[in-house]
């Protein structure tokens, strides 16, 4: 799963098949932080600068 | 699997079991699970949850008497070379842990316990049924305990285990002769134990590579054959059969086959590439 | 009228007694589940009535058996998300649910299966990428995280939930993207199913499983995922009739459920089509070529060839013409009986994939292995029915899983 795992090898079956492993975590994962991210500037964001202002 | 491609020096250990020769008497069970340190139950009825690594099988040519014969059939693990021949094994290449891997030095398929997390995906991908799950923690009688083997590992509940050609006596042999500045092993320094149990010397094991060793020439007996060679699993044990009806249990045939002209269909591939 | 804060708006259930008492009910089973796994946990696989002749038995069924089912969350998800049939948007999120049960239950399922479980993650750790199996095991994980990050904005608009606006922003975030996680999820339910397939099609030692290959690939890795992607919508729609029975309030409109019936007739009838052709080249080209006639396979009294009549014609080619026709959909008795034949169909071949793979014997000197589960092994295969039935429960009672049910069902 990991380079520094002993089976790992670098032909190009084993860059296939973790390639497209990694690229869909990757997605998920990006995915999954833009909603959070997103969601959380929605809610503390104008609010955030707003307190900053005063300070 | 990473393959090593140094085939220069490899060896291809087998074995040639003389079915003619053998009488059933289980002596290469017997010395198997006390070189190997194979736990057994109290009650043994049950053959299908029974660990052991070589079983002998009683097969019969079903006819009534007076024509009626039997055969013993010896049946280790195969340690097969897989489709192809590149170590492509049934059960190597399904394991998903790489807990079972094929030596491309030797040729032996081995079995890693402390990898092995039994899914027994290798079981169903075997056909000769050469693999077994520890159902039960292995438990020997107390005194039993003091008798085991120090140069093999017992095995946990939940993995799966399999003749390993005594690989620990390969390990040993190449020690002593690493020791004494040798490259190479004689045939009578590595032997397995159910070989050197078998009382009528109906099982002969070697490098099947290796012109000077006696399996080299018994392989290629014409009553030789292997077990369901058609799948082209590509066994390393062979067995010898002057009985046709033998020779032909040994693998599935549509009625109008015949026997020989498949065979040697089937190896001729084979043999083409062994001399290569 | 019960309604508490945590019920959704407008619509009518059960009262808490009613619905403590149903949860007890299913609870009960659920437990008697659990029981049995912590026994098999505990003592081992010895609890079962496997053996080293069947290594892979009921539980390896279901888990096969419960994937091909929850395929109607990718496949919904793809028409809905990727193709564009708004259409479908009425019943998604039961598909999502139904997949999200149906693929925790398969890992569970896989957790009491192995016999060391303690080393379940040395199949990612120690990965061989060259096996069907940790195909498998990565594209499961991967795709059962997309089913609960599609799950997650349903549970986000219970009422109480919605109600903290970090809640209620992410719901709709999530909302909004969900079209990339839907892609992602149709991705690796494509390899993951057909990998299902490919652990028996590899098996070249098993004539009974084994098939010819396309690069890679044997025949049975695009027979799965076919299967999946063709029966998985009618489980989805089966188990909304009988959500809809148990409660009785229409709750997807008919529009909805006729189209899915009509996109997964078409794939019934193209996949069984496929499997026709797969069976008849295997049965006269890849057996003999071993020396098995197609009928060596069926000399058992449990494995006769009734069983692939039943598959390919019965499960088959019935509720697929039925499906593809206006009359068959439209009609409640021909719809219900061709979405469960078609359920029956993709788990008999799940089962003969699995089980007769393990019966047929390959020495001519061998009988049949016959096996029998113990009652462990029913209990934890019962376990995901009842944990199942919990879910859905809980979700139909607190969240807004059915968007028409308002508009079909006014109160007053």
């Amino acid at each position: 799963m990991f380079p520094f795992i002993f089976e790992w090898t670098w032909d190009i079956s084993h860059i296939v098949f973790m390639g497209g492993l990694w690229y869909a975590i990757s997605i998920i994962g990006a995915g999954l932080t833009f909603a959070i991210v997103k969601s959380l500037f929605d809610v503390y964001g104008s609010h955030d600068s707003h307190g900053n202002g005063h300070h | 699997m990473k393959e090593n491609n140094n085939h220069s020096n490899a060896k291809r250990y087998g074995m040639v079991i003389d079915l003619d020769k053998c009488t059933g008497c289980g002596s290469c069970m017997v010395a198997c699970y006390s070189e190997n340190n194979v736990p057994f139950k109290t009650d043994e009825t049950n053959k299908l949850d029974s660990l052991n690594w070589i079983r002998v099988y009683k097969i019969s040519n079903n006819k009534p008497y007076p024509h009626s014969e039997v055969c013993y059939l010896p049946m280790p693990c195969m340690q097969c070379d897989g489709i192809g021949k590149h170590g492509h094994s049934p059960c190597v290449s399904v394991c998903p842990a790489v807990a079972t891997d094929y030596d491309y030095s030797t040729g032996i398929v081995s079995q890693i316990y402390t990898r092995c997390f039994g899914c027994r995906y290798c079981m169903a991908a075997c056909p000769y049924h050469a693999r077994k799950f520890n159902w039960w923690d292995p438990v020997w009688p107390a005194d039993m305990e003091k008798y085991l083997s120090p140069n093999v590992s017992a095995r946990m509940r939940g993995v799966v285990e399999k003749c390993s050609f005594c690989f620990h006596r390969y390990q040993l042999a190449r020690d002593k002769a690493y020791l004494e500045k040798r490259q190479e092993l004689a045939e009578d320094e590595y032997q397995t134990a159910c070989a050197q149990g078998c009382p009528t010397g109906a099982i002969t094991f070697g490098d099947l590579n290796n012109k000077s060793h006696a399996v080299y020439k018994l392989k290629k007996s014409p009553t030789a054959f292997r077990l369901l060679e058609r799948l082209e699993t590509n066994p390393k044990v062979y067995y010898l059969s002057s009985k046709s009806w033998v020779r032909r249990a040994g693998d599935n045939y549509l009625a109008h086959e015949e026997t020989e002209k498949i065979n040697n269909k089937v190896k001729e591939p084979y043999e083409a590439k062994e001399h290569l | 009228m019960n309604e508490t804060p945590l019920i959704p708006a407008g619509v009518k259930r059960c009262s808490k007694w009613q619905f403590s008492l149903w949860m007890a009910a299913v609870t009960a089973v659920l437990l008697w589940g659990v029981y049995a796994m912590f026994l098999i946990w505990y003592k081992g696989l010895n609890q079962t009535n496997m053996n080293d002749a069947y290594g892979f038995a009921l539980w390896i069924w279901a888990d096969l058996a419960v994937i091909a089912l929850g395929g109607g969350a990718f496949f919904s998800g793809f028409l809905t998300y990727i193709i564009g049939k708004d259409e479908l948007k009425n019943i998604i999120n039961f598909a999502v649910i139904i997949g999200f049960i149906c693929y925790s239950s398969a890992l569970l399922i896989l957790a009491i299966d192995i016999g060391q479980p303690l080393r379940g993650w040395f199949i990612f750790w120690h990965a061989n990428v060259h096996s069907m199996l940790t195909e498998v095991a990565f594209c499961l994980s991967c795709y059962f995280a997309v089913l609960t990050i599609e799950f997650i904005p349903l549970i986000l608009e219970n009422p109480k939930l919605a109600k903290k606006p970090f809640l209620h922003h992410l719901s709709h975030n999530m909302h909004g993207i969900m079209a990339v996680f839907a892609a992602t999820g149709v991705f690796l339910s494509f390899f993951h199913q057909g990998s299902l397939g490919g652990v028996a099609g590899v098996l070249y030692g098993r004539p009974f499983a084994f098939r010819e290959h396309i690069f890679i690939w044997p025949f049975t890795f695009f027979l799965f995922t076919w299967s999946a992607a063709a029966c998985g919508p009618c489980f989805t729609i089966l188990v909304t009739k009988i959500t809809e029975k148990i409660t009785g309030k229409k709750l997807v409109g008919d529009a909805a459920v006729r189209l899915l019936a009509k996109i997964s007739g078409w794939m019934i009838i193209t996949y069984i089509i496929a499997k026709t052709a797969d069976t008849i080249y295997w049965a006269y080209v890849t057996a003999p070529g071993l020396g098995f006639t197609l009928m060596d396979f069926y000399t058992s009294s449990t494995y006769n060839i009734g069983l692939l009549f039943a598959e390919i014609i019965v499960c088959g080619f019935v509720p697929g013409l039925i499906l593809i026709t206006k009359r068959g959909r439209e009609s409640s008795f021909l719809l219900m009986t061709a979405i469960i034949l078609a359920v029956i169909g993709v788990s008999l071949n799940r089962w003969v994939m699995v089980l007769q793979v393990m019966a047929v014997p390959l020495f001519s000197f061998n009988e049949w292995y016959t096996y029998m589960p113990s009652w462990q092994e029913v209990a934890t295969t019962v376990l995901p029915v009842a944990y199942g039935l919990i879910v859905i429960s809980l979700a139909y009672r607190y969240l807004p899983v059915f968007p028409q049910e308002r508009e079909l069902n006014p109160i007053d």
